[in-house]
């Protein structure tokens, strides 16, 4: 495989959200599509996703997670899409020029005609609930855990505590028990569920697993690995109830306390976020604040259902499709101006064909060395002499100018560059 | 280094703090085989590595203290010991900064101190020039001490450098290694007892750092010496959200500097510590009440300060001596302890070792080795001693042109693992095998600043527990996050006959 150094569409990440850009970006007309994905594999999270749920919407059928983005994956694969895998983007810029650390291809620059962010979301952190208490190890995010259980093969732990009734977490209560480990509880800082009832009565309920509502931890205990919680009741401001203290023997605490939207590289860019939703302000295209970046999926905000996310991903791939096809012709319509014999320089550096069919273009420029004698100036295309004019001398302290007209349009259209060479009759 | 591990020995370190890797360091300039022993998985992981980064100005300790006199003639060595260790320092001065003009006498008597501590390059700055340097100082400043020569530092690289070029030089370390006892001869100490068997030398040195008081008991020495943890909390913050460049300082208290807002040399903002004196020597734990305190007190300095941007915290427990004043008369009882004592042979003893200890520790261990040639130690200077530790390639910090040649070279360095932080596989996988090698997560999260970002390892973990256990060559249930009784993994799925045993 070669990795060129311009494509029409760039996509970063291949989740839900990434997979279905890629493949309507290809339907709508982009050749060259790139979809870089930091892990091994293609699907993003949905790969550790392996409980079923998905698809209820797109394909009307309840697929499990890997199976869910194999659809797409397929899909993508055959229409030619190239996947450059655990690849890292290192930078992205304004101008759509990506840098990429690559384990097969190394540190590698590429440019788009356009971009779209599918980098998806991650989750809360133990410090953004501020849990007070010992760090031992055992602390885990339930997104964490799945890895490691659906994807590695292990389990992180025999005995659970779950905190926060997000989906993730719920899904791996239920998960674990499976796996012969002990859910002892589930605990909600607020007084109602966060996640889908649906999970609620699928994952805790039928499995006996009991849900707190308006508890959290008062403190991690266990110096080395998780030993205990303290599980504390708390009012409607989150406050501690004294005497509501309850130690819960286990080791391991996993944490489920919402998900926010990965856009350090959106940053980068200079695309703008909406403080609220975490994800960048984007218009009914998906697109952001900068032109030719698109973004889809749980980078512009999370999402309940992947459907939505591909449906999301799918006109983002179609915007970003046409903004690369329009920035594409209008970069075909121009060629560059080359300087020939004794020139040092031109302005302008490239010519938009089509503009000399609305007036002259003046072409400005410095030779590297004087001439005392009848020189001619020379427009050349890729076989033909386009414009020639005569000077007396020429000499690097005075400007040279050569007026293109609209009459060599026809001239100028057929060619892929413009040469400009100055020399002495002398030598014709 | 298991090697090279012998029972006889010239010299032996008990602890492998910042205070005892220098100690090392300047130990392995002189001929004759040395030891540092460390009970932990890995060096720098007491309060080395839990503090607030400073190399002080040293304005804050008193006149006449051993901690001044350590603080002062430390400071200036910084530069070169940084240059010749490789490991990150900036010289960014440092701020006390009055709030509300009650405060400001306060702080000109830190100057005043300061002077008579022999600090040079301080001078007090208005109200105006404090909140230009620092847009988002409170307010209500009415002027700053200006300490030129106060700097910032990666403290888990100076403890890691340290040790290393110890080892460079021809020194062993042992981790996992539990002082129990000293063997004697006499009133001479001859070796020490440890959980891995007894190491012989002609001198122990104590640099034990919150249980420097339990060791220098078995020696006999200040059985009325105890220490006090003093305990730190501390919030770390985003760099994406928080921006300080500054190293700014309350108006200290009795219970200490005070709560800090400060730059780090990873860009992220630190604020803390508060310092509770505790009784339990393990208790690092994060209290409900010290987060709330932190918040405020940082909110002293910078109000527009949120928590909700803060991605880690941590405990430190600075060891709190109650050592007399070095300098007789002063009424002070919380000095260091450096000393040969009289009443042993072959034991250098030290204590109390609290903050500034992280910039006192070059001054310290030179300290160490003139006490011991007093005592009669004749050093040999080794005719090859190299001072430089070789420092080792950081990702995050190339330019693309720098990445492009490393990673043509190394294709793991092209591989990133810790995707907030930008560290690689290349950079885990040296750090794994150093000299001072990291076998732990933790071990390897202090030397590359891997999984500190704001995922908080949620991406690494999985994938430095593999490259763990690849490299060293065991199960990826032996790997700990920070020694044994840590370990990641109980058991493969679909073993739940075994679950259900458990």
């Amino acid at each position: 495989m070669l990795i060129k150094k311009q494509y029409d569409v760039v996509v970063i990440g291949s989740g839900p959200g990434g997979l279905a850009a890629a493949i309507d970006a290809k339907k709508s007309g982009a050749d060259d599509i790139l979809v870089i994905e930091r892990d091994v594999e293609l699907g993003g999270i949905l790969l550790q996703c392996i409980h079923n749920g998905f698809g209820l919407q797109t394909f009307k059928e309840d697929l499990p997670g890997p199976e869910y983005a194999q659809r797409y994956i397929n899909e993508a694969r055959t229409l030619g899409i190239t996947f450059l895998m655990d690849t890292m983007v290192m930078d992205v810029t304004s101008q759509r020029r990506l840098y990429l650390s690559s384990r097969d291809f190394g540190y590698l620059e590429v440019d788009a005609h356009a971009i779209v962010l599918a980098m998806g979301c991650r989750e809360r952190t133990r410090a953004q609930v501020r849990l007070p208490g010992y760090r031992p190890n055992g602390v885990f995010t339930a997104g964490t855990a799945q890895r490691w259980v659906n994807v590695e093969g292990y389990m992180p732990g025999n005995k659970f505590v779950i905190l926060g009734s997000g989906d993730i977490g719920m899904i791996m209560a239920r998960r674990l028990t499976f796996e012969g480990a002990h859910v002892e509880r589930v605990l909600e800082i607020q007084s109602y569920l966060s996640g889908l009832s649906r999970n609620y009565v699928q994952c805790l309920e039928d499995w006996g697993i009991p849900l707190q509502l308006n508890h959290t931890i008062k403190k991690i205990m266990g110096k080395n690995r998780v030993e205990a919680i303290e599980a504390v009741a708390v009012d409607e401001k989150w406050n501690f109830i004294p005497g509501t203290e309850e130690v819960i023997p286990c080791d391991t605490l996993l944490l489920s306390v919402g998900l926010i939207p990965e856009n350090e590289l959106s940053k980068k860019a200079g695309v703008a976020l909406d403080p609220v939703t975490g994800g960048p302000f984007v218009d009914e295209h998906f697109q952001t604040s900068v032109p030719g970046i698109f973004a889809a999926g749980n980078v512009v905000h999370v999402y309940d259902l992947v459907d939505y996310v591909s449906m999301a991903g799918s006109e983002a791939g179609r915007s970003a499709a046409e903004f690369a096809l329009a920035e594409k012709a209008r970069a075909a319509r121009y060629i560059p101006l080359v300087p020939g014999k004794n020139v040092r320089y031109i302005v302008p550096h490239k010519l938009d064909k089509k503009a000399l069919e609305k007036g002259d273009i003046s072409l400005q420029m410095r030779v590297t060395r004087p001439i005392e004698e009848d020189v001619w100036l020379e427009v050349r295309g890729d076989e033909n002499s386009i414009v020639r004019r005569s000077e007396r001398y020429v000499r690097p302290g005075e400007m040279v100018t050569i007026v293109l007209k609209p009459k060599m349009a026809a001239e100028v259209e057929k060619t892929g560059k413009l040469t400009v060479d100055i020399y002495p009759k002398s030598e014709a | 280094m298991e090697a090279s591990v012998q029972e006889k020995y010239d010299y032996i370190v008990i602890g492998g703090g910042v205070v005892g890797a220098m100690i090392a360091r300047w130990l392995s300039r002189y001929e004759g085989r040395l030891l540092l022993i460390e009970k932990e998985a890995d060096i720098g992981m007491g309060c080395s590595s839990a503090n607030t980064a400073i190399v002080h100005a040293g304005y804050d300790p008193l006149p006449g203290s051993l901690k001044a006199l350590m603080n002062v003639r430390a400071n200036p060595m910084w530069d070169q010991l940084a240059g010749e260790l490789n490991f990150p320092f900036e010289r960014r001065g440092d701020y006390v900064v009055a709030i509300g003009e009650e405060e400001l006498p306060l702080v000109e008597k830190l100057l005043q101190q300061g002077i008579q501590n022999g600090v040079p390059g301080m001078m007090m700055i208005d109200a105006g020039e404090m909140r230009s340097r620092e847009r988002d100082i409170n307010p209500d400043v009415s002027g700053a001490l200006w300490a030129t020569t106060g700097g910032i530092c990666d403290p888990f690289q100076v403890t890691v450098a340290a040790a290393e070029n110890a080892v460079i030089n021809g020194a062993t370390v042992l981790l996992n290694t539990k002082f129990e006892d000293f063997i004697w001869e006499g009133n001479r100490v001859i070796g020490v007892k440890t959980n891995r068997g007894d190491f012989y030398a002609r001198w122990v040195i104590n640099s034990a750092g919150i249980y420097s008081d339990a060791v220098m008991h078995k020696a006999g020495v200040r059985p009325e010496f105890i220490i006090k943890p003093r305990k730190g909390e501390y919030f770390i913050f985003d760099r994406a959200e928080v921006q300080i460049h500054n190293v700014l300082f309350p108006v200290p208290s009795s219970r200490g500097k005070g709560i800090l807002v400060t730059g780090t040399l990873h860009e992220n903002t630190i604020v803390g510590p508060n310092g509770n004196v505790i009784d339990d020597k393990e208790d690092t734990s994060m209290t409900k009440e010290g987060m709330d305190e932190l918040l405020d007190g940082a909110k002293k300095l910078i109000p527009s300060l949120n928590l909700r941007h803060s991605i880690a915290n941590f405990v430190g427990l600075r060891p709190m001596g109650n050592g007399p004043c070095y300098t007789p008369g002063i009424n002070y009882n919380n000095d260091y302890v450096i000393e040969v004592p009289s009443s042993v042979q072959g034991f250098v003893n030290l204590g109390g070792i609290e903050s500034p200890g992280l910039t006192s520790a070059p001054a310290i261990a030179e300290m160490v080795v003139d006490l011991m040639k007093d005592a009669g130690e004749e050093f040999v200077a080794k005719k090859d001693w190299d001072p430089i530790r070789p420092g080792r390639p950081r990702y995050a910090h190339m330019t693309h042109q720098e990445r492009k040649l490393l990673c043509d070279m190394d294709p793991r360095y092209a591989r990133v693992i810790c995707r907030c932080e930008n560290v690689t596989e290349g950079e885990i996988v040296a750090e794994i095998h150093a000299p001072v090698p990291a076998h732990t997560y933790d071990a390897i999260k202090r030397r590359t600043w891997l999984g500190t970002g704001r995922c908080q390892a949620g991406f690494d973990m999985t994938r430095v527990v593999a490259i763990l256990a690849r490299e060293l060559g065991v199960s990826p249930f032996e790997i700990t996050k920070r020694g044994q009784g840590s370990e990641y993994l109980y058991r493969t799925t679909k073993d739940v006959e075994v679950a259900n045993v458990n």
